[in-house]
């Protein structure tokens, strides 16, 4: 599938621009729309939704941001919880950066590389690098990445807009796209203790956020996600 | 709170995102990214973000609120079974999600 072989850094750009337009680039679209037309109806304005998609540049730690904004959550329950919804960003890059290491000397551009990943731009990093020569990788990274920047840019304006220009029956589906979207990446999810996470998580967030709309969320990530991680270790003795 | 007030919290926000990136190529080919450590903090990520798609569903804020429960609920299951039934495919399963609840939504309108 990816025995194709470049022979210059431009064929190579070229290449990961091309296997974005495949599936990602849409993907990424559809999913931004969703989060435009969030943003829209929590109070954002069109600057700030589309800064936070091309900066934050990760969907879950963004959906989060609008939420609690809209919910009115104190500033650090905001940066906390909009941290805490990205920190996959951490192993993501380590696991990453080693590919690029031989090919790109300056680390400099390193930092600029692990802004650009997010989960899609990531996978591909993951799948197609290892089979391209190492001065190539980082070409075919930034040509995939910027074409699924520029996709989720275009669908944050658009859902932002298409948020009050149609029916608010149409609004609300597309704000509903954000959790059916993720419930679907989660339902994909097939290591233990990441299926243990996500079931305790979604039984214990509606419940603390009764207890408060401000905390409920942080707590359900930390209390939970330390709860699953024991479950986890406790089945790993018994069964490895 | 005004725009600025906004537009610092944005601020922070992306800062916030972006010390994982940086840390993460500060620490990448020193550690471990299968170690326990990772596995720690991927629970707590998984958890949260369940616990926010979940509450969005069950108890959402905003205009969610005003539609029944049972076509939020309903409408996912029928997402994640596209999804499924359909090679795993991401866009024709949120995509489904989304109509079965636009249908489900028109039609109480009409009613």
């Amino acid at each position: 599938m990816h025995s194709k072989t470049y022979r210059t850094p431009g064929a190579a750009s070229a290449g990961g621009v091309r296997d974005a337009f495949k599936v990602s680039a849409w993907v990424i679209f559809a999913s931004m729309m969703g989060f435009g037309s969030l943003a829209r109806v929590s109070g954002l304005t069109l600057g700030v939704s589309m800064v936070s998609s091309g900066a934050i540049w990760g969907l879950p730690g963004q959906i989060a941001f609008a939420e609690l904004y809209a919910t009115g959550a104190p500033v650090l329950a905001i940066v906390l919880a909009v941290s805490l919804a990205n920190v996959r960003f951490l192993p993501m890059i380590v696991a990453m950066m080693p590919l690029f290491g031989e090919g790109v000397k300056n680390r400099a551009w390193h930092y600029v590389l692990a802004q650009l990943a997010s989960v899609n731009t990531w996978a591909a990093a993951m799948r197609v690098c290892p089979h391209l020569p190492h001065e190539l990788r980082a070409p075919y990274y930034v040509g995939f990445s910027i074409v699924c920047l520029l996709s989720g840019l275009a669908g944050t304006a658009t859902g932002f807009v298409l948020a009050v220009e149609l029916p608010p029956v149409v609004t609300l589906s597309l704000v509903f796209l954000n959790p059916v979207y993720f419930t679907i990446v989660f339902a994909d999810v097939r290591h233990r203790s990441g299926v243990i996470a996500l079931l305790i998580g979604a039984v214990g967030g509606p419940l603390f956020y009764q207890v408060s709309t401000d905390w409920g969320l942080l707590a359900t990530g930390g209390i939970g996600g330390a709860l699953a991680y024991f479950v986890d270790r406790i089945l790993r003795r018994r069964h490895g | 709170m005004d725009e600025i007030g906004l537009w610092l919290l944005l601020i922070l926000a992306i800062g916030a995102t972006y010390v994982w990136r940086g840390l993460g190529v500060v620490i990448s080919g020193r550690i471990n990214p299968e170690g326990e450590a990772f596995k720690v903090v991927s629970c707590i990520a998984y958890a949260l973000l369940a616990g926010l798609i979940s509450r969005m569903i069950v108890l959402p804020a905003g205009t969610l609120a005003e539609t029944p429960v049972f076509d939020r609920v309903f409408s996912t299951i029928v997402g994640v079974g596209v999804f499924f039934l359909f090679k795993r495919n991401v866009l024709l399963g949120t995509f489904s999600g989304v109509a079965v609840f636009f249908v489900l939504s028109v039609m109480r309108a009409g009613s």
